[in-house]
């Protein structure tokens, strides 16, 4: 399988604090294909951000990869050093955050900040630099490209900066780009112009990538395939179709449930489900879901449950789906 | 950018005005008068002497003679140093001062500020712990306690460097070391905060997740955003120091504008007092404008008042 863009394996990192060990993600497995696109869902703190960070190793120090592999585009990226990172970080895969108001640098004019990606992992001299700035403005569909590089980020709206902080992701025609919630921070109809950007644009420079949102409408729209976490685990996985219709996982149901309608044309934020996210620092042996789960069971409680395939390319880690084998060979 | 320094220039010029008027008035304000002394000077010669200084003259005629002549850069004649003029006092200490403060200050800045940004980066660590019991001490400990100690070690037991003076290299030692104790350790302080702020921003993220090489990222877009409190403090710090520290001064016997100072109103004299102030103030308010006019330089989003 070397023509995966994204190969994630067992992924396991903690968060080594003054309080103990955080272990923010729990066997996680992502693989991605050039030009796919990935939903991941999940309430807050349940590590979709840390997910994402860690394919750049944009970590902080006390975040430690404890187990699994993370290949990108041929890189073992668990193995590489910073300067290696480096190279790749805004080249090969880059990303945009939640926050377009405080992504860029105060003190440096637009120019300056999308120029400084290209010199740094191209060829290009300042002023070809200058044009790529001025070509990647008009194609993220900012107008009076040239007068905007000399503006300074506080001169420009909140969609025009995330439409520059995209510009400068994609500066580079990297192979992935991350988007961790790119229009959580902005207002309805912006939302919608930034998010048909990115489609348009992945289409364009045919990269992959991979959304980050707590946005169900928004998945549905853009993905192919859909991430469900929870508690630093991906309890589901499977395409838009699988995930909507066909959900598995009593945490995927409990959150398609908190959507009044499905096909509504507005998007819905999730409601919270019922019951406290899962403490990090001593997460339960069994399921981490069970205590705010309908349906849990005895053994949710001792044994944590093992991925089943539901159908191709769909599955599940919940133990109600093998709730049958347990009762024919249980006991 | 041009409009902003006009503006900014006007009301320095306006405040400065202001300063000196009101220590105008106040001199009138205080009790006693220049002459008085001891043993009082017989009617005629006080008599002489207002003559002479002028204040026979209505106040609204003094005080219009005075300002004419401060804009010619004029501060009258000494009332006790007989025969010198107050500006010629005033420049002669300052020469000594400034050139003793600024080069206080610049140790303060080069010092302080890697320091800082050194503590910073060792968030937590022993080399923080270390950094942090210097800087509290230099805060805590007074400039004349710094200067006893210095010089108890290193010219009374050691005998390495000279008391007083300023005349080579060894003399400037003790007393640059006694004035940039405190802005060091406040230096380092403030940067190890505001590094510590700029660090956890968001566009700090933005620039690791280009791929900048970390010295890139701290130098260019950290320091920038981080050094602005620094920039900030600089002003009054510069005003305080150019003009000279009055313990420093006496205790390192330096002819400065400081000692100038108190000796002027240990003295009373009327018109060093008002000549020393008006010029701090005058001092002060230009740093502190050119310390606006840096921010400006530094901090785009600063908008023109
Ligand atoms: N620097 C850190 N130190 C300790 N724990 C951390 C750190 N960063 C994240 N975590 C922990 O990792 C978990 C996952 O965090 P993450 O930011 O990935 O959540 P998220 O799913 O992106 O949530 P949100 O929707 O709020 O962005 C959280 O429980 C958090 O407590
Ligand atoms: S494994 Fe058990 S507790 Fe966990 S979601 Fe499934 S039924 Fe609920
Ligand atoms: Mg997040």
């Amino acid at each position: 399988m070397s023509e995966l863009l994204l190969n994630i394996q067992n992924e396991r990192l903690s968060f080594f604090t003054p309080a103990g060990e955080v272990k923010a993600l729990n066997d996680v497995t992502i693989q991605m294909k050039e030009g796919d696109v990935l939903g991941i869902v999940g309430e807050s703190g349940s590590g979709k951000s840390v997910t994402a960070y860690s394919i750049m190793q944009l970590l902080p120090h006390t975040g430690r990869v404890v187990g699994g592999t993370i290949e990108f585009n041929g890189h073992k990226i668990n193995e590489m050093s910073e300067k290696e990172m480096q190279a790749i970080r805004g080249n090969e895969v880059s990303i945009i955050f939640q926050d377009p108001m405080t992504s860029l640098n105060p003190v440096y004019t637009i120019g300056n900040q999308i120029r400084e990606v290209i010199m740094l992992h191209t060829k290009k001299n300042r002023k070809e630099a200058n044009e790529r700035a001025i070509e990647l403005l008009t194609l993220v569909g900012i107008n009076e490209p040239a007068k905007r590089l000399k503006q300074y980020p506080h001169e420009l709206s909140g969609g025009m900066r995330q439409r520059v902080m995209i510009a400068i992701a994609l500066a580079c025609e990297p192979k992935l780009l991350i988007a961790d919630e790119p229009t959580t921070a902005l207002d309805v109809t912006i939302q919608a112009q930034i998010l048909e950007l990115m489609m348009e644009l992945k289409d364009k420079i045919g990269m992959s990538i991979i959304m980050i949102t707590h946005d169900l409408g928004i998945v549905a729209n853009m993905c192919q395939k859909i991430a469900v976490m929870y508690a630093g685990k991906i309890v589901e996985y499977g395409t838009v179709d699988d995930i909507f219709y066909n959900p598995q996982h009593e945490y995927t149901k409990g959150l398609l449930r908190s959507i009044p309608k499905l096909n509504d044309t507005e998007h819905k934020k999730l409601v919270p489900i019922e019951g406290t996210p899962v403490d990090l620092l001593n997460p339960p042996k069994g399921c981490p879901f069970a205590p705010r789960c309908n349906s849990c069971m005895k053994i949710c409680l001792n044994k944590m449950p093992e991925y089943t395939e539901v159908n191709e390319g769909h599955i599940s880690a919940c133990w109600l789906l093998q709730k049958k084998e347990f009762e024919q060979g249980g006991k | 950018m041009g409009k902003y320094v006009a503006k900014r220039v006007l009301t320095s010029i306006l405040t400065i005005w202001l300063v000196a008027t009101i220590t105008f008035l106040l001199m009138f304000l205080v009790p006693g008068g220049p002459f008085l002394a001891e043993k009082a000077p017989s009617a005629a010669t006080l008599e002489a002497l207002n003559k002479r200084f002028g204040l026979d003259q209505p106040k609204i005629v003094q005080y219009k003679n005075y300002m004419l002549n401060l804009l010619q850069g004029e501060m009258g004649e000494s009332i006790k140093q007989r025969g010198r003029m107050v500006q010629d006092i005033i420049f002669s200490g300052f020469k000594v001062s400034a050139r003793l403060g600024g080069i206080a200050i610049l140790v303060a800045v080069c010092i302080g500020v890697p320091i800082g940004c050194i503590a910073a980066f060792n968030r937590g660590k022993w080399l923080d712990s270390l950094i942090l019991f210097f800087s509290t001490l230099g805060i805590a400990v007074p400039g004349f306690v710094v200067s006893t100690v210095l010089m108890v070690i290193f010219s009374v037991k050691l005998d390495l460097l000279p008391t007083y003076g300023l005349t080579s290299f060894a003399h400037y030692i003790m007393p640059v070391s006694a004035l940039a104790f405190y802005p060091t350790a406040y230096i380092s302080r403030l940067m190890r905060s505001s590094m510590l702020e700029v660090l956890g921003q968001d566009y700090i993220r933005t620039a690791r997740a280009k791929g900048l090489p970390q010295f890139k990222m701290i130098f260019k877009h950290a320091l920038r955003n981080a050094i602005l409190p620094v920039v900030t403090y600089l002003g009054p710090l510069l005003a305080y120091t150019l003009t000279g520290s009055v313990v420093v001064e006496k205790i390192f016997t330096i002819p400065g504008l400081g000692n100038e100072f108190i000796s002027s109103i240990i003295n009373r004299d009327y018109t060093m007092i008002m000549g020393t102030t008006i010029f701090l103030a005058t001092l002060l308010i230009i740093m502190n404008m050119l310390v606006d006019i840096a921010y400006k330089i530094i901090d785009p989003r600063i908008k023109f008042k």
